[in-house]
């Protein structure tokens, strides 16, 4: 190892004390009818359940969402009260698309750095299942304008000016708003630009699925709560995992880029509803309040870049920034979790990783990184497979690390992921000496 | 027959430099890669035939992929000089039937063939893509597609209109090879020009163009593949309304309908002074009503005959002149202009902002009122939201664009600027307060652009500290639409100064003519003796609208009477009372007066709503200001009989405009006919079919312009006297501007 430890001295170790998750399920199945602060609120009853802690030992709660219901925008709060915290802990809402939570952890780390709060619940929650669609900008104009209308005349000629064209709903979709493309059809593009074939996605995306289903099967996705739905049985596992057989995976036409796409459905992954909730403290309020904390939280970084062509590299320009600020290089990482947006991208970001040129070319580095050793890489599945609901995804990423490093006994672990906007964060996570 | 034999010449003995193939498996990949540019010159179709022959004779290969090595361009046409090498219209037509019979046994190739085109597919190599059986184009901003021998006089002769027409049906082959226009690769997919779409490729492991044309070469070998194993059908299920179509174009009466329109919007549109919509239509009738034989027939000879005709001769000219003219012939400036300041934010001070922060140039607008600034933001805004309405950039490329805008009334932020254009009021007193103004505030390497129509550069430097920085950038109205800018220079401009408002305006996407210093430089001062002999064939009682007719007979895309109200009759009345100043009665012919009078009640032209036309807001048809009749009424001439025919006004309008600019050349306010003619067109709307000024001399004839000369200068005078350099050409006629 290139660092003992990185704790720097004067500096205020923040840990990771536990870390849970609802099952995460395919949108529309089981959590249909909830709303999302039902799901935060599971994860955060579930984290005080898991840990034991006292209510109002609770400084602050930061939760992340991406797709916001207009009723909870603040869905921070109504989880929080919902789940019995106490009405005087305070709580905000972030959101950087599918590093919400990461960036809810990072606040979380902030304010405790800053000396601010020693106990910050931080998590975040995805809910698929229902989105907010909308009337049409002339609807909603006609509507709001009818709100102010006095005379009957009035309302009778704002509602004549009606067409049936002002009817069509618009849909969310999942595409950028600068470039008006779908995510999809950028990872097919990106896939091809790395010259990343439909066969090593259909394999990785292979690879997740089984990997998720050995671990789910051995017992490792420790981090999963039991929910009861309401009106439905308890929920205890996730619904994704599938693995399917190559031959199969084959049969399936591309998703977006149509008729010589790459990416399919197999090999990206599903629309999910689930939530996540993770308790970070100071080192010494953990130990005071006799807590065996699971991991240091230690340096990250956020990155961003071209929101067209370089959507989905931000593991890429991540990860090497975050291991010269930690003083690390790649082979003192012990456990990798790199969240799987889509098959095809996590290869593309493999080879740019690998590819002296990209690193020379578009990241001013002398040389590459280098891309992970396969056998320290999402070892107990990922997104693809377990699943992604948005917000949720990056409190999974830094448990699993620390679960894994606990398992695994290595020493330092690095979370990565890219988020729409083509943003991207790493951060690196130590183990807690047992 | 002079062709074949030097065909013979290179043939053998010769390696390959401009196509080259490749075996994957069972298709053949060839490749093109001229060392400049991929063009179906000689050498390109000699080499294509040669690997087409080889690869016909290997029974391994099933299917073909064709696809160039160029980033840029797929094939970017015939190659003209090719044509312009020709003396005779039988080797135009040679040449044409050359083409004509390699794509037809490409068409008939028994082994299937995909283009797949990356960057510009125009003229001959939209011929040979359309010869292909499939076609796979890049969505890349590079990639167009169209036929536009129309703008250079000629037609596409090489299967274009016989194949067109079948494959998009009538009215979208002759939209697209009457216009010229290029086809994006969205609309190309839609209309049935291509079969697939392949998406342009970001950074990966190789530069982005490279990995974007391998890309289309992989999925271009597996249509191939797909071609050859019938995985791909060959014709598409056609939709209901292209079968409506069909079925009511089988009729012959529906078909004779259509060239009638078509004939007719041709003629209106050309007043028939362009020959070449014409000979279209006449080879796609020949086509689809006698068959292909007569078709193609047709179409080579037609071609060999528009080659040379003096019209495609002035619009290839002109094509090679707008080449140069965006070239920057002093060189690169010692300090790129990153931040630009532009003082006053009328119609051109916005103009000018609107075509520099849409090229990536930080912009001041300044003006000295808030409602000034405000209309001039607003012009900016909706120049930019127009183009997201036409697609042509996205709302978000708008708004980024738009952040290079800082709009303000104060000096604040000029001492970072690299340069500055004023378009403020056409006054030597205003420009010189501002030029102070700005002095006092810009850093020492700053540029001191004005941008004015009139006034010599030379008196707007007198009272600057740094003359060498000074320097005339004449803009024209509409900033965004106008493609021309005249730049002009004193004796103290210094050369690196020339070479940045050169690259600013190259920069802005402008065709560059540079000039020297004097009143009105050269566009404007070659349209003064023009508009005064307008004013004076109005005073001698012909009506604006029949003025105009005459005009845009000639050539002229707007008339005379429309030009003088779109250019201001304010404007037109200030600039022929300076001009008349500065050169005497030369620039005589109609009264001043007659405009001032016009000016005094308020018809300044179509900005104040009347003119010599009356302007109602959206209304398109406009009726003849008999207001402005009753003024004429009081200035009128009678009209001398010898020289009032219709040719004779057209005459006396395009001669005193043809003599100003070959005085200019002669004076060296021009430095070349060539800047002389595109200035004329692209600025002034000279008839392109003539060319320019010079180009038109050349074919008209100095001594026959000069013979006309001489007749209305007896009656008229000095105004009509032809200047010493188109009398030597006159009596020399070996003379000639252009070789």
């Amino acid at each position: 190892k290139s660092k003992k430890t990185l704790a720097k001295p004067g500096v205020k170790n923040i840990v990771l004390v536990d870390g849970v998750r609802t099952p995460f399920l395919q949108s529309g199945t089981i959590y249909a009818d909830l709303m999302p602060h039902d799901l935060a609120r599971a994860a955060l009853q579930g984290l005080l359940n898991r840990t034991g802690l006292p209510k109002d030992a609770v400084d602050y709660i930061v939760y992340g969402t991406v797709i916001q219901e207009v009723k909870t925008s603040n869905v921070a709060r109504e989880a929080a009260l919902g789940a019995g915290f106490s009405d005087k802990t305070p709580a905000h809402t972030v959101t950087m698309a599918c590093i919400s939570s990461n960036q809810a952890m990072t606040t979380a780390v902030g304010l405790i750095a800053a000396g601010q709060c020693d106990a910050v619940v931080a998590g975040g929650v995805e809910f698929m299942s229902d989105v907010p669609i909308r009337h049409s900008r002339r609807m909603r104009k006609t509507m709001l304008s009818l709100n102010k209308a006095k005379t009957l005349g009035a309302r009778l000629s704002l509602l004549g000016s009606i067409r049936l064209a002002h009817l069509a709903p618009e849909l969310p979709a999942v595409a950028e708003f600068s470039t008006a493309e779908t995510m999809g059809h950028s990872a097919d593009r990106l896939a091809a630009a790395f010259g990343v074939s439909r066969l090593e996605q259909d394999e990785f995306a292979l690879r997740s699925h089984t990997l998720a289903k050995k671990a789910q099967d051995s017992g490792l996705l420790s981090d999963v709560i039991s929910f009861k739905v309401p009106g439905k049985d308890i929920v205890s596992k996730d619904n994704g995992i599938r693995p399917s057989t190559m031959e199969q995976m084959a049969k399936l036409k591309p998703a977006f880029i149509k008729p010589h796409g790459t990416v399919t459905a197999a090999n990206s992954s599903f629309l999910t509803d689930g939530a996540s909730a993770v308790l970070i403290m100071s080192e010494e309020k953990a130990l005071a309040m006799g807590y065996k904390p699971k991991a240091y939280l230690r340096d990250f970084v956020y990155v961003s870049q071209d929101p067209k062509d370089q959507l989905l590299l931000g593991p890429t320009y991540a990860t090497p920034k975050v291991l010269e600020k930690s003083g690390l290089t790649l082979n003192d990482i012990d456990v990798f979790e790199f969240h799987e947006a889509f098959a095809g991208q996590i290869m593309a970001n493999l080879k740019a990783m690998e590819s002296d040129w990209f690193a020379q070319t578009y990241m001013g580095r002398k040389t590459k990184v280098g891309a992970p050793p396969m056998e320290k890489f999402n070892s107990w599945g990922g997104s693809l497979s377990l699943g992604h609901p948005f917000a949720a995804t990056g409190c999974r990423l830094v448990t699993t690390v620390a679960h894994r490093l606990q398992k695994e006994g290595g020493q330092y672990g690095l979370v990565a992921a890219c988020a729409a906007g083509g943003q991207g964060h790493a951060m690196v996570i130590e183990a807690y000496p047992q | 027959l002079v062709l074949i034999s030097i065909l013979g010449l290179h043939c053998e003995y010769f390696t390959r430099t401009h196509v080259n193939y490749e075996i994957k498996g069972d298709v053949a990949v060839i490749r093109m890669n001229d060392p400049s540019v991929n063009t179906l010159s000689v050498q390109m179709q000699r080499e294509m035939t040669e690997v087409m022959d080889e690869v016909w004779g290997n029974s391994a290969v099933q299917s073909v992929v064709l696809i160039s090595s160029k980033p840029g361009s797929f094939i970017a046409g015939a190659d003209l000089n090719m044509i312009q090498a020709c003396t005779t219209a039988e080797e135009v037509t040679l040449l044409s039937q050359e083409g004509q019979k390699m794509f037809e046994k490409i068409e008939k190739s028994p082994k299937p063939i995909v283009a797949a085109i990356n960057g510009s597919c125009l003229g001959g190599g939209l011929e040979f893509a359309i010869a292909c059986q499939y076609r796979i184009a890049t969505k890349s901003k590079k990639t167009v597609l169209g036929c536009p021998e129309v703008m250079l006089g000629l037609l596409p002769g090489a299967g274009g209109t016989q194949r067109l027409p079948k494959m998009l049906g009538l009215p979208s082959a002759f939209d697209m090879v009457l216009t010229g226009r290029s086809i994006r690769p969205d609309k190309a997919k839609k209309m049935g020009l291509v079969h697939q779409l392949v998406d342009t490729l970001g950074p990966g492991l190789k530069s982005p163009e490279e990995r974007t044309i391998e890309y289309l070469e992989e999925v271009a070998v597996e249509a191939a593949r797909g071609l050859a194993k019938k995985q791909i059908p060959l014709t598409k299920e056609k939709g209901l309304m292209q079968k409506i179509q069909d079925h009511v174009m089988s009729y012959p009466f529906v078909r004779q309908q259509i060239y009638n329109t078509v004939q007719k919007k041709v003629m209106k549109q050309t007043k028939g002074l362009y020959p070449a919509p014409l000979k279209i239509i006449e080879c796609v009738k020949a086509g689809l009503e006698q068959g292909p034989t007569a078709g193609y027939l047709a179409e080579s000879q037609n071609f060999g005959k528009l080659a040379m005709t003096p019209e495609s001769k002035a619009l290839i000219g002109l094509y090679h002149g707008q080449v140069t003219c965006k070239k920057n012939r002093f060189g690169t400036p010692e300090k790129e202009v990153k931040a630009l300041a532009v003082l006053g934010a009328g119609l051109m001070g916005a103009g000018i902002a609107q075509v520099s922060v849409d090229k990536g140039i930080h912009t001041i607008l300044k003006d000295t009122t808030l409602e000034g600034l405000s209309r001039g933001e607003q012009q900016v805004y909706k120049g930019l939201n127009d183009k997201t309405k036409k697609k042509s950039i996205t709302t978000f490329e708008r708004d980024s664009f738009l952040s290079n805008l800082t709009g303000q009334l104060d000096y604040n932020g000029f001492n970072k600027a690299d340069m500055v254009i004023e378009a403020v009021f056409e006054d030597l007193s205003i420009k010189h307060k501002v030029l102070k103004e700005v002095e006092a505030v810009i850093p020492p390497h700053c540029i001191f652009a004005t941008n004015t129509s009139a006034l010599p550069i030379k008196d707007i430097a007198a009272v600057s500290k740094r003359p060498e920085k000074v320097i005339g950038m004449h803009y024209f109205s509409p900033v965004d639409k106008m493609q021309l800018l005249e730049i002009i220079t004193t004796d103290k401009t210094s050369k690196d100064t020339t070479a940045s408002a050169v690259a600013v305006g190259l920069k802005q996407g402008k065709v560059i003519i540079v000039v020297g210093d004097g009143p009105g430089f050269y566009t404007t001062r070659c349209l003064a003796p023009m508009l005064a002999e307008a004013v004076r064939v109005l005073q001698e009682g012909v009506d604006p609208k029949k003025l105009d007719s005459l005009t845009t007979g000639f050539g002229f895309p707007v008339g005379a009477a429309t030009l003088a109200d779109e250019v201001g009759i304010d404007v037109a009345a200030h600039v022929a009372e300076d001009l008349g100043k500065a050169f005497g009665s030369r620039f005589g012919g109609g009264n001043i007066e007659f405009l001032k009078s016009m000016v005094d009640k308020g018809f300044k032209g179509r900005k104040s709503g009347k003119g010599c036309y009356i302007y109602q807001p959206g209304l398109k048809r406009r009726d003849v200001n008999t207001e402005a009749l009753e003024i004429l009424e009081s200035y009128k001439l009678t009209p001398n009989a010898a020289i009032s025919s219709d040719s004779d006004i057209q005459y006396r309008l395009v001669s005193r405009f043809v003599n100003e600019a070959v005085l200019c050349l002669q004076e060296g306010i021009l430095a070349n006919p060539v800047e002389g003619d595109i200035g004329a067109v692209f600025g002034l709307g000279f008839p392109p079919c003539l060319g320019g000024p010079f180009r038109f001399v050349d074919s008209f004839g100095a001594d026959k312009l000069v013979e006309k000369m001489r007749k209305f200068e007896e009656v008229f005078g000095n105004q009509f006297t032809p200047c010493q350099l188109l009398l030597d050409h006159a009596k020399d006629p070996s003379k000639k501007f252009h070789k």
